[in-house]
């Protein structure tokens, strides 16, 4: 996608977005809330128009050709669409008719999803008796029943717990390795860590950040963290400021980015009426360091 | 890149087949309830009616009261089976269950997606309005085989109750919005369309006004076909009603694309 834009009103939500996304890879799309990553998929898709920019999703231009492209594309929404009047096995059935599937093509692929799925035993259960994370599965294999080139995931894993979390970063890369382009936006730089070979930071509706999770890390951010909190911190902070090229006060913590913290170390090991935590910076360091701190509600 | 046009002329492909098959699958599911649950209160109405009243009305129009009104109820089945699956069920399903939502990412067209609803509201009109032809035939009160032919015009009256309908549901916020529709147009719809007593009984200008309804014209076919006869004005009745099932359809096309394509 190339010079993409959409507003609604006055608001400008998607402010000049190029994008570019490789067959075969897991590509990320990191923003807050509000940022413009699920208005973004949508444009992609074809479900909204933009006001200007070009698209073309699997070679075709969009939003002319979007049922088109749409075919080859499987799409994991960021709220639960499962039909809660069928079980889990006619979800997938009808589905699939969407796509103009057969009655009989689609028994013959249900069983696999649903193993996919880890619910080969539950193919009959009501999706009201289902967890959050079968669910999801569940989601994620009723994307897969058209057998997509491309799988666009918005938040696939918020608000699961760390279990089921991990089981759908397993199934995610197995998708990548049998050669399929994954496009998934999230707010876990965890998640975006593991799985994404390339990444975007979204915020405003720009994209402000591109690049694989290390060099952007390496790009953005000084290479070590020390967080200090305490009672003494507030007496610290001039010091902080003398041993650390960067130091943010969130609260009553104290971040200190360096390349090199020795010295910082060994003057914190000198103070008892501080704690601290040495750590690598992250992804969510050059997240936060790019967006900001403040609350996005 | 040019903004869609919400005005264009629907765009169709036989996709819609499969979200009318989706309904259906779950209407199979609860077929009877469903069918006693849409049939329950009218025939409550026209046999309390019917026989209540029609021992003080007698005759009215040449046949008995009871008569009179069964063909009235025919086509209002009609009317609300159409209506309550264009409102209720259809907003379940585009807000609540976020069904169309999940359908649109498909190669399906939100206009598709109206279609299959559209022609899956008008189904469950046909089939309350057949059952209770079926009801009304069988105490004696259909002539056949000008009986079959309100079948199609049952169907008619649901398609344009179903356009309606839809244009209705794309406008509402929450279910409360459906019974300002159902109180402020169709329960009058109903007292002026012939359906109790014939419109003659009314001013001249109400009469005229009543003349637009599609329900009038609904009962205006039903009524002569149920005791035998070809409509008078058959026609112009037809062409009210597919007027209004087109209108309708094209309205809910363009008002559900402004809700849901932004």
């Amino acid at each position: 996608m190339r010079g993409l834009r959409k507003s609604f009103g006055d608001l400008e939500v998607v402010g000049g977005v190029d994008l570019e996304v490789a067959s075969g890879e897991c590509f990320g799309l990191l923003g807050p809330n509000g940022a413009g990553k699920t208005t973004t998929l949508k444009l992609c898709l074809g479900l909204a128009d933009p006001d200007a920019g070009e698209i073309e999703l699997l070679g075709e231009p969009v939003p002319r050709r979007a049922r088109e492209a749409r075919a080859r594309v499987g799409v994991v929404p960021q709220f639960d669409s499962l039909d809660p009047d069928f079980t889990v096995a006619e979800n997938l059935l009808v589905f699939g008719r969407y796509f103009g599937i057969s009655q009989r093509e689609m028994a013959s692929r249900i069983p696999a999803l649903l193993e996919f799925a880890g619910l080969s035993a539950r193919g009959e259960a009501r999706i009201n008796t289902l967890s959050g994370g079968m669910k999801r599965r569940l989601t994620l294999a009723r994307a897969l029943v058209n057998d997509p080139q491309l799988i666009v995931m918005d938040e696939p894993t918020t608000g699961l717990d760390p279990q089921a979390r991990h089981l759908i970063w397993e199934r995610l890369r197995q998708l990548t390795q049998q050669g399929k382009t994954l496009v998934l936006t999230t707010h876990f730089m965890e998640e975006a860590e593991r799985l994404c070979q390339r990444l975007a930071i979204m915020d405003h509706g720009r994209i402000i950040a591109q690049g694989s999770p290390r060099s952007l890390i390496a790009e953005h951010t000084e290479r070590q963290v020390v967080e200090v909190h305490g009672p003494g911190v507030e007496d610290w902070m001039a010091q902080a400021k003398r041993l650390a090229p960067r130091v943010e006060r969130v609260g009553d913590t104290v971040f200190c980015y360096a390349e090199d913290v020795a010295s910082i170390l060994k003057d914190l090991s000198a103070k008892s009426d501080l704690t601290y935590l040495h750590r690598a910076a992250s992804l969510e360091d050059v997240f936060l360091k790019l967006t900001g701190r403040d609350l996005r509600d | 890149m040019a903004r869609r046009n919400y005005f264009a002329p629907p765009s169709l492909s036989l996709r819609w087949i499969a979200v009318w098959r989706r309904n259906a699958l779950v209407w199979q599911k609860l077929a009877i309830p469903s069918i006693l649950g849409n049939l329950a209160d009218p025939l409550i109405m026209l046999f309390g009616l019917g026989y209540g009243l029609g021992a003080m009305v007698g005759q009215m129009q040449g046949t008995s009261y009871f008569a009179f009104l069964a063909a009235g109820f025919v086509a209002t089945s009609s009317m609300y089976a159409a209506t309550f699956e264009a409102l209720y069920s259809a907003f379940s399903r585009m807000h609540v269950q976020r069904t169309w939502e999940a359908i649109v990412n498909a190669p399906v067209t939100l206009d598709d997606v109206l279609a299959g609803e559209y022609a899956w509201a008008a189904t469950k009109a046909l089939s309350a309005g057949a059952c209770m032809l079926i009801i009304v035939a069988a105490f004696g009160y259909a002539q056949f085989p000008h009986g079959l032919a309100a079948l199609p015009v049952i169907l008619l009256i649901g398609l344009a109750f179903s356009g309606m309908g839809l244009a209705i549901n794309a406008l509402a916020r929450g279910y409360d919005f459906f019974s300002y529709y159902m109180t402020l147009v169709l329960t009058p719809m109903m007292m002026l369309s012939g359906v109790f007593f014939p419109l003659e009984q009314m001013p001249a200008a109400v009469q005229a006004g009543a003349k637009v309804l599609p329900l009038y014209h609904g009962v205006a076919l039903v009524r002569p076909l149920l005791s035998g006869q070809m409509p008078p004005a058959l026609l112009l009745h037809v062409c009210v009603l597919a007027a209004y099932a087109a209108g309708g359809f094209y309205l809910a096309t363009v008002l559900t694309r402004r809700r849901l394509l932004k």
